[in-house]
């Protein structure tokens, strides 16, 4: 092999072995047709057929395989039944015959007319030329027409007509748009209270039951809910606050804790608790690693150390989860002292304001 | 021309009379010479498109269905259906229907299926579509607003996906929908106020449902498909682009006509597509809602991800640091500034989209090219193209790959954190290594083409010729073959040029270095003249040096 | 030089690259996981007999890391009060004794035999209180009410077993192992003991019905068969997406590839 396309030359590398040659192949043009074995055998034009036919009765068939699995298996009982698992196998059967039988009638058709075109239909390539979208004529055509419209309608003409059209052009449209201010309400204020308050217990979550200290061993993890919670309804905001009040109850051993100053008393001894949500964009984490005392938010891997006033370690969280402060009622069961010291959840662009002001609050 | 506006044709057959009949009435003989015999190119990576639109065909089909069992509200019910986990647990409508659906419907299970599955395969298409027209430069002048229409397309598609995936109300989709709220309340000064009109007031609300379903099943589908005709209306305006070849130039369309071969292909393949998807559906499970559970603010699960298309933007929100190197989340001009959640949106997802839908104009103020291209550039043939594109598919597929390091985590057994330093390293670096790769690629590959013009295939016939030397005989390309491999362009780098007033602006210099950069490496296409010296090279004994090496232009 | 550009073109070349490149990203991924390190751990009556054949089996097997005390060294963790419950199930799945320090224990084979365990548990057990082996009624799970179940196991479980038990990721290599397939009485003894990096879910916290009921969810997750067809691991989305990019378009390309070519 000759190195006739190596480029040489150290910077750039142009790949010719011909100065300037502004000769270039002519186009051949259409290669010739070359004849199919169904062009030139009736036999395999004729075994052509007969498969084509032949998809078509598949696709018939596949029909009649749904109707076999909608009409002839009978799914009755209860699903993910752990005594019994026959109702499951026969609604996988059914969901199976139902969707092969479509596969089966849409294959067959669509095979079926492809393999047609292929195999019977002309296979001879055909040229068509293309013509310009717009054509020279047309456009001074066009732009004369639209002269004699602005013209016509006299709106250059007329300044303060036109200019008074666009100005009501422009509001009209935007009283629909006010409309949509009632969407929802426009207090952002909202974000900074939960339903933690002075002396709320906290409730294990799903039972609703009050947690005593010393039930939370060490290692323990429990997911809870403020008590007063069980007195709203989804119609009064039960979703809402439980989005925002839902808390991590962890116990680390005291000596493990890196309490700064204020929190001294937040937590009892050593049984610490979190806001749950995520302040990257409000996942709950809920992963806790009790040896590690890692908190991680399976969404985007926020991880938070629980030892140390659960700062973030990892990920794309910008800020501390936010400390419930905790203390024991008269009856041994966990309370909360207060409300968060800080709004929970991502940050949004009043956060820095609702902090200082609940500072100023408490 | 007669006056009273009737023909005195009269049909001869009945299906011949009420061809007429129709005729008379809306011109269909019109459409049909018009339509009836129209070239379209019979190519296989053309067929993406198709796909794409077919699957939209089987989504509103599909869908339809579904919007009749489907129940878009959360009042809280007590579902007493016949998903034993679920019994007698409370949970919104939406998700209680959606549990019928799949339980209680027969064949419900199916189509939601499908629909899912339908839903994959349409976003899928297009993506592939969109890189099918990049990769071949299909979108240059005329084709750019149509260019943008597709890319438009993809987005409302997106939009289109996430609604749906949000309808069910079950706690992976919740907690989508919760990413949306942290989201929108990133964005400076009047996030706060999107996110509680957004969501009727505080998340996650009782109205959400019912507003993403109006969008999903109304206003989504109607702009999708105002936005497919758009598209299809400028494919026929602009006629099919085709790939270089023998017979085929700027000025024709050499293909099938599409009665009857190219509509009973693409006719068939419509059904052939719905078997793709109906096949799926019936053998693999799509988004088991039953065991998320219904939406509650309180739990999560290991493995939350949204579906493939929202994977890079999901990705982009994990691998950007909140605290590293510093908080990338402070108080500034009197409100908190979330960059953590606000960057990776805007400068990662939104910069690897935004360069997506402006590409055809920045190519052509680079390359001064605007000329009307009918003709596909094979990707090799335009080596800097290619290796963008690359670059772009390694960016977005980091992101898309990121979204899902979790499972990447626990399936190789390597640690979370490394596989998020990896994916950093992989989104900054990536797409520089994978365009200097790429770009020799195609050029080694035109290299090749180089080769196989001037000196033929190589036969494994090895002969002796009289003076003792062996040589390998060579067979030349046929004139169709090798009109394929030299009908290409490559053009030289544009210096920069002065403007009016004569001067040379930062603009201009800019663009004469991207276009040096983008042309300074290139293979030019073989002449006859350079093909007349091969084959005189081949039997003369010695290599003369004029007409051998490279040339500097 | 020219004897390589040669052979580039054997139809073995592109072979050879694979294996290459192949062993190039294997080598990688040998790298990767090397990086990542360590800790582990965790009455009825057992006869004396049993807490001294047990206590030979400790030093023979686990006093070089928790020390011949099972006070515990730097290697593993004091065995004092962990019950006979977390023997049980560290020993019973294969977890301990741990092949070699990690960031967590593997599950392997079981080294020992059910009587070598529950002497081992006994000797444990005499060493402190801790979590004892589950009683019977509470692993039955005909007794067990999956709703109930599914709710705890959501709120408690699932964020890193995932929605269907079938495990996900932790912080640094560390990872929620699947459900599917442990026994009843593992999956118990898990819960009232959080081996590894689990949180502890005691009595008061779950009570023993709970903890049947969370079992007779996973189990029926088990036992039933997958309605919609193959579940894809029930990993969710990325499966999926994974699914429609591999073999969804390998048959789309399939078909287009057959349709758009000449008969012959």
């Amino acid at each position: 092999m000759g190195n006739h396309s190596d480029g040489a030359s150290e910077k750039t590398a142009v790949v010719t072995s011909q100065e300037a040659s502004q000769e270039k192949f002519p186009n051949p043009g259409l290669p010739p047709h070359a004849p199919r074995l169904t062009d030139v055998d009736p036999k395999q034009a004729k075994k052509a057929e007969r498969q084509v036919i032949l998809l078509f009765v598949i696709s018939m068939l596949g029909s009649l395989l749904f109707w076999f699995g909608y009409f002839g298996i009978e799914v009755s009982g209860n699903f993910y039944d752990v005594m019994n698992p026959e109702a499951n196998n026969m609604l996988r059967l059914q969901n199976l015959l139902l969707g092969l039988g479509i596969a089966f009638a849409m294959f067959g058709i669509g095979i079926g007319i492809v393999h047609w075109a292929r195999s019977l239909m002309p296979d001879h390539e055909m040229v068509e030329e293309r013509h310009a979208v717009t054509s020279e004529e047309d456009r001074a055509e066009a732009q004369e027409i639209m002269e004699t419209i602005i013209e016509e309608s006299g709106i250059k003409r007329r300044p303060l007509l036109r200019n008074t059209l666009i100005g009501s052009v422009i509001l009209a449209p935007l009283t629909f748009v006010t409309l949509f201010r009632d969407l929802g309400p426009a207090d952002p204020s909202v974000l900074k209270y939960t339903l933690w308050d002075e002396g709320v217990r906290l409730v294990r979550d799903p039972s609703g039951t009050p947690i005593k200290a010393a039930d939370v061993t060490m290692g323990s993890a429990f997911h809870v809910l403020p008590e007063n919670l069980a007195t709203l309804t989804h119609e009064n905001g039960y979703m809402e606050e439980k989005a925002k009040a839902v808390v991590l109850l962890m116990r680390l051993d005291p000596s493990e804790l890196n309490v700064s100053e204020g929190r001294e008393d937040w937590n009892v001894d050593g049984i610490i608790a979190y806001s749950k949500v995520c302040t990257h964009v409000g996942c709950p984490i809920a992963l806790y690693e009790q040896r590690t005392h890692h908190l991680l938010c399976p969404c985007h891997q926020s991880t938070f150390d629980a030892a140390n006033e659960c700062k973030v370690v990892f990920g794309p969280a910008g800020h501390a989860l936010p400390q419930l402060p905790i203390a024991v009622d008269s009856e041994g069961y966990l309370v909360a002292q207060s409300d968060f010291r800080e709004p929970v959840g991502p940050g949004y662009w009043e956060r820095a304001q609702h902090i200082k002001e609940m500072a100023g609050e408490a | 021309m007669s006056t009273s506006m009737q023909s005195d044709y009269k049909a001869k057959t009945a299906s011949g009379r009420i061809a007429h009949y129709v005729d008379q009435r809306v011109g269909a003989s019109g459409v049909i010479k018009e339509f009836g015999r129209k070239i379209f190119p019979d190519h296989w990576s053309f067929m993406f498109g198709e796909v794409a639109l077919y699957s939209l065909v089987i989504l509103i089909i599909s869908g339809t269905f579904l919007t009749f069992f489907f129940n878009p509200t959360m009042t809280s019910v007590t579902y007493d259906g016949s998903y034993v986990p679920m019994k007698g647990t409370h949970m919104s409508g939406a998700y209680a229907s959606t549990l019928d659906i799949s339980f209680d419907v027969r064949g419900g299970l199916l189509i939601r299926q499908i629909h899912h599955w339908a839903a994959l395969m349409f976003m899928m298409a297009m993506s592939v579509h969109m890189l099918r027209v990049f990769f071949t430069g299909a979108f240059r002048r005329p084709r750019e607003l149509n260019w943008v229409v597709g890319a438009t397309l993809l987005i409302v598609g997106i939009l289109a996906g996430f609604t749906g995936y949000s309808l069910p109300d079950d706690v992976l989709s919740g907690n989508g929908l919760r990413i949306i709220d942290g989201i929108f309340k990133a964005i400076p000064l009047v996030g706060t106020y999107l996110s509680l009109f957004f969501f009727g007031g505080e998340f996650p609300g009782t109205a959400v449902i019912g507003r993403l379903y109006t969008l999903h099943i109304m206003i989504i589908p109607a702009l999708l498909l105002l936005l497919v005709a758009i598209h299809m209306f400028m494919v026929v305006l602009h006629k099919h682009t085709q790939y270089p070849g023998p017979g085929r130039t700027e000025n024709n369309v050499v293909g099938f006509p599409v009665g009857p071969v190219y509509a009973a292909k693409a006719g068939g393949f419509f059904f052939i597509v719905f078997g793709i998807i109906a096949f799926l559906g019936a053998t693999f499970t799509i988004n088991a809602i039953w065991n998320y559970g219904p939406y509650d603010p309180s739990p999560v699960q290991a493995g939350t991800q949204p579906d493939w298309y929202v994977g890079f933007g999901d990705g982009a929100l994990r691998l950007w640091p909140g605290v590293w190197p510093w908080p990338w989340e402070f108080e500034f001009l009197g409100g908190t500034w979330v960059l953590s959640v606000l960057l990776p949106f805007a400068l990662m997802a939104g910069s690897v989209m935004m360069a997506m839908v402006f590409w055809p104009w920045i190519e052509r103020w680079v390359t001064k090219d605007d000329r009307v291209h009918n003709i596909l550039d094979r990707p090799r043939n335009a080596p800097f193209r290619t290796g963008v594109g690359v670059a772009g598919i390694i960016g977005y597929s980091a992101l898309m790959i990121a979204a899902s390091s979790d499972l990447i985590a626990t399936h190789f057994h390597v640690s979370l954190n490394d596989v998020a330093y990896w994916l950093r390293f992989t989104f900054v670096f990536g797409p520089l290594i994978g365009f200097l790769i790429t770009q020799r690629i195609c050029l080694a590959l035109q290299r090749k083409d180089r080769e196989l013009v001037l000196h033929g295939i190589e036969t494994g016939q090895v002969v002796q010729l009289p003076h003792g030397e062996f040589i390998e005989v060579h067979k030349p390309l046929d004139e169709y073959r090798r009109y394929k491999l030299v009908s290409f362009e490559s053009p030289a780098p544009i210096p920069a040029q002065p403007n009016k007033k004569g001067k040379i602006g930062l603009m201009e210099k800019t663009r004469a270095g991207l276009s040096k950069i983008w042309f300074e490496d290139r293979v030019i296409a073989v002449t006859p003249a350079e093909l007349e010296a091969a084959h005189h090279d081949h039997h003369g004994p010695a290599i003369d040096k004029k007409q051998k090496g490279s040339l500097e232009q | 030089m020219k004897a390589l550009s040669q052979k580039r073109r054997h139809p073995l070349a592109v072979l050879v690259l694979l294996a290459l490149a192949l062993l190039l990203s294997g080598g990688l991924y040998a790298v990767a996981t090397a990086t990542n390190e360590a800790k582990a751990a965790t009455s009825t009556s057992y006869s004396a007999e049993d807490i001294a054949e047990g206590q030979k089996l400790f030093l023979a097997n686990c006093a070089t890391c928790h020390g011949v005390d099972a006070e515990g060294t730097t290697d593993g963790t004091s065995l004092i009060g962990v019950g006979a419950a977390a023997v049980d199930f560290q020993v019973g799945t294969g977890r301990m004794p741990m092949q070699m320090q990690g960031v967590q224990a593997q599950i392997k084979p079981g080294q020992f035999n059910d009587e070598q365990i529950m002497q081992l548990s006994a000797y444990v057990a005499s060493l402190g209180a801790g979590p004892t082996i589950p009683e019977e009624q509470y692993l039955d799970v005909s007794q067990g009410d999956a709703a109930n179940g599914a709710k705890v196991f959501l709120a408690n479980c699932a964020m890193c077993h995932n929605a269907a038990g079938v495990g996900g990721a932790l912080t640094r290599g560390k990872y929620a192992p699947t459900l599917m397939g442990v026994s009843e009485k593992h999956i118990y003894e898990a819960m009232e003991t959080g081996p590894q990096n689990m949180p502890v879910f005691n009595d008061a916290n779950i009570t023993p019905e709970e903890k049947r009921d969370v079992i007779t969810y996973l189990k029926s997750q088990e036992v039933n068969t997958s309605v919609g067809g193959f579940k894809l691991g029930s990993l969710g989305p990325v499966s999926e997406g994974l699914l429609i990019w591999t073999l969804g378009l390998v048959i789309v390309i399939g078909f287009t590839l057959w349709l758009t070519s000449r008969a012959a």
